[in-house]
């Protein structure tokens, strides 16, 4: 159950993939890029799940979310502005 | 369990076929922030359940609830940043 739920999750982040490499504009790709790396906080909880052991892995996925959603912002920074500051 | 994941893997597959199907960016966003904020903690809520009461479901918990908070955010800030570029782009061609 937990592998089908993992297979699945990786089918559409692959099918989301598609729109981060062939966006037409730049915020297409930023948008996908955060769909995918939403989706991996998923697939690094489900593979501590798979691996019996998630108390190891969990850290891991709060800090990629916390990753995830800060460089998100920092691209939409740089992006309305040009400028990284 | 089984419920809440056959649920949410109907819900990512389908908003993730919707988010490159979409032919404009302003209606790409809005199945991209659905799939992730229905979705993904669907799946996480299944395996809270799963799990029992633990550290480790206190830490699904966390989680889920960071998800739920910053997925309409960033979704937001996205469409916001891309009407204020566009509008700039619009200004500089006027000049």
């Amino acid at each position: 159950m937990l592998v089908s739920a993992l297979f699945v999750i990786l089918l559409a982040t692959g099918i989301s993939l598609y729109r981060a490499v062939m966006g037409p504009t730049a915020h297409d790709r930023v948008l996908a890029i955060n769909v995918v790396n939403t989706k991996t906080v998923v697939i690094i909880v489900l593979i501590g799940f798979i691996n019996r052991r998630p108390e190891v892995f969990m850290d891991i996925a709060i800090i990629y979310a916390v990753i995830n959603f800060v460089s998100t912002l920092a691209f939409l920074r740089y992006l309305e502005s040009r400028r990284v500051d | 369990m089984t419920l809440t994941e056959l649920l949410a893997g109907a819900l990512i597959f389908l908003g993730s076929f919707v988010f490159v199907g979409f032919p404009d960016f302003y209606s790409r966003v809005h199945p991209a922030g659905n799939g992730d904020t229905l979705g993904l903690p669907l799946v996480l809520l299944g395996l809270a359940i799963y799990e029992g009461f633990t550290h480790t479901s206190l830490k699904i918990v966390l989680v889920l609830i960071f998800l739920l908070l910053t997925g309409p955010v960033a979704s937001h800030a996205l469409a916001r940043s891309a009407f204020l570029t566009r509008q700039q782009e619009e200004e500089s061609n006027v000049d």
